[in-house]
């Protein structure tokens, strides 16, 4: 079976790219390519001019972190903290620097009171957060996240807004995969569409999402702001991206109208 | 049982939780703080709220994995279908009570889908031929007869989903719990799976109590709408409601964008007609203003 065929992309520094798609479309089979977990059968891999094939993941790592899908893949210590600063020990962090970031990460995802506890004891939605807070912990260039929404909260939800707001304007290069189409709509990434190995559209994705029989075809649904926007007999130029934006132009029109 | 013979808005009562609150072992506040509930038979009960609300547990506390499986401090009572979970073994509940994980892959592990669909039926040493009757029924109504033979691993994300559904159902139980049911699944998969819950409770009147994070999916086929907030129920009734109300934002509720904005506009003194459940719905009462 080709889980992956004929797939060409090139991602920029800094650039956010979200990949959407079908369960079993190869999203994760991509990504994974992303730092040698995987290696190409046919066709090359290229990470910052360095081909996959010729080197070990354990130096790809350094600059490309994956949080995986299902975090039970992932965690093996005997504690959370030993789990975030194993990466860091590996890397040769001095120690320091390993207590700092392990302090930030744990205080940053909300962890700090399991700082002890095995990982095992931890509900769905905290294992993922721990997944996260060990990738970012070591401040790897690219970041790549396998469904990181699935399992939180609203208020989590936010925060991992948040992380991808700074993560941008420190110039991280961002890949996520997502079926969270409404998380992904207000970040406005460059959307891969992903069906049956291959990818079936990249670009903006107001231009994508836009495109129904297109995403009928990747298993996709609209966001719901989008919908709102096609459904609306006069509406601005471009879509909502979130619920402030929308709000202000109800309110505008209602303006313009006399109304209220 | 003269608990099931009370009604709520014209229906049976089919689980009552009482007082409820319990405490793990190795925690100092207790996950569940007195939780007083009455779920009604037929009824979609939709469970929000943050992560460590305790909705994890209040669903352990319907199926009888608490206080079977969890030891901890436990007061007050719940019963199901006229059982009381605590003083009931849990091969008689699980005849009650269905219980669907998030991951399918913890729930389908033998060699064929029909073995899997059989398996908890087999624990119970039901005869033979009414194992198969009801295996084939159970694979029939997730339409997945033709599925029978593979296994588990030649599924689909979406029909191993189905397939754990048609183990639950082939125990007919009175009420199905769902852990996030659809969270692993892409959108159009989780929308069809949430179809089929709907299509289960119409046809066959089967109760179900979901957690989701994503609402917007389950909405639609919901009756009620409860949230939970540090082991408490602190909102519960039909979703357009709940939904309006300002507080619900405020408890980690992902509450879907059309909802913010018809909470927002109610701020700003827009008043819509309804209560928009869809983006549609709501660009029809803009589009009236």
């Amino acid at each position: 079976m080709t889980a992956l065929s004929d797939v060409s992309l090139t991602v920029r520094e800094g650039e956010t790219v979200a990949i959407v798609g079908e369960n079993g479309a190869g999203k994760t089979t991509l990504v994974r390519h992303a730092n040698g977990l995987l290696k190409p059968t046919k066709g090359s891999v290229l990470v910052d001019g360095v081909d996959t094939r010729e080197t070990t993941t354990a130096t790809l790592s350094r600059k490309v972190g994956i949080a995986f899908q299902n975090p039970d893949h992932q965690l093996f210590s005997d504690s959370v903290e030993n789990e975030v600063s194993f990466a860091l020990r590996n890397f040769r962090f001095p120690e320091e620097l390993v207590a700092k970031r392990l302090d930030w990460a744990l205080n940053f995802f909300g962890l700090e009171q399991y700082r002890k506890s095995s990982p095992l004891i931890l509900s769905g939605g905290e294992k993922k957060r721990l997944t996260l807070a060990c990738i970012l912990a070591w401040d790897p260039e690219v970041v790549v996240l396998d469904e990181p929404t699935v399992g939180q909260d609203s208020l989590q939800k936010e925060k991992l807004a948040q992380v991808f707001r700074m993560l941008q304007s420190t110039g991280k290069t961002i890949v996520i995969v997502s079926h969270d189409v409404e998380f992904l709509w207000p970040i406005q990434p460059r959307l891969l569409v992903m069906s049956g190995g291959r990818v079936v559209a990249d670009g903006e994705i107001s231009k994508i999402m836009a495109d129904r029989e297109l995403l009928e075809g990747a298993r996709v649904t609209q966001p719901q702001l989008l919908r709102l926007y096609s459904g609306l007999r006069s509406r601005p130029a471009t879509p909502f991206l979130d619920v402030p934006d929308a709000r202000a132009w109800v309110a505008g029109g209602r303006a313009g109208r006399g109304v209220g | 049982m003269s608990a099931t013979t009370i009604r709520l808005g014209g229906k049976k009562v089919l689980a009552s939780v009482e007082g409820l609150s319990f405490r793990y072992p190795d925690s100092q506040k207790p996950a569940v703080k007195d939780v007083s509930l009455e779920i009604g038979e037929g009824e979609v009960v939709l469970l929000a709220g943050p992560s460590g609300c305790g909705k994890s547990t209040l669903l352990r506390c319907l199926n009888g994995l608490i206080p079977h499986m969890y030891p901890g401090d436990y007061r007050g009572g719940v019963t199901v279908s006229g059982l009381k979970v605590a003083d009931t073994p849990m091969s008689t509940l699980s005849q009650s009570v269905g219980l669907l994980f998030q991951n399918p892959e913890n729930q389908i592990f033998m060699f064929s889908v029909e073995r899997d669909v059989a398996f908890g039926l087999q624990n119970l040493s039901v005869p033979r031929e009414e194992m198969r009757a009801r295996v084939d029924e159970a694979m029939r109504l997730l339409g997945i007869s033709d599925l029978a033979q593979r296994a588990p691993h030649e599924l689909s994300d979406g029909q191993k989903q189905r397939a754990a559904l048609a183990g639950v159902m082939a125990m007919r139980p009175k009420v199905i719990i769902l852990d996030e049911p659809t969270s692993l699944l892409d959108p159009k998969t989780a929308l069809d799976v949430v179809s089929l819950i709907g299509r289960l409770n119409r046809e066959l009147g089967i109760t179900f109590i979901v957690v989701e994070h994503r609402l917007e999916l389950l909405i639609p086929i919901a009756d009620r709408l409860i949230v939970m907030d540090s082991g408490s129920k602190v909102m519960d009734g039909p979703p357009r409601e709940v939904l309006a109300d300002p507080r619900v934002e405020g408890y980690g509720v992902s509450v879907p964008p059309v909802s913010r904005l018809y909470n927002a506009l109610s701020r700003d003194g827009v008043r819509l007609p309804r209560v928009p459940e869809t983006p549609e719905e709501m660009a029809e009462e803009l589009n009236a203003l």
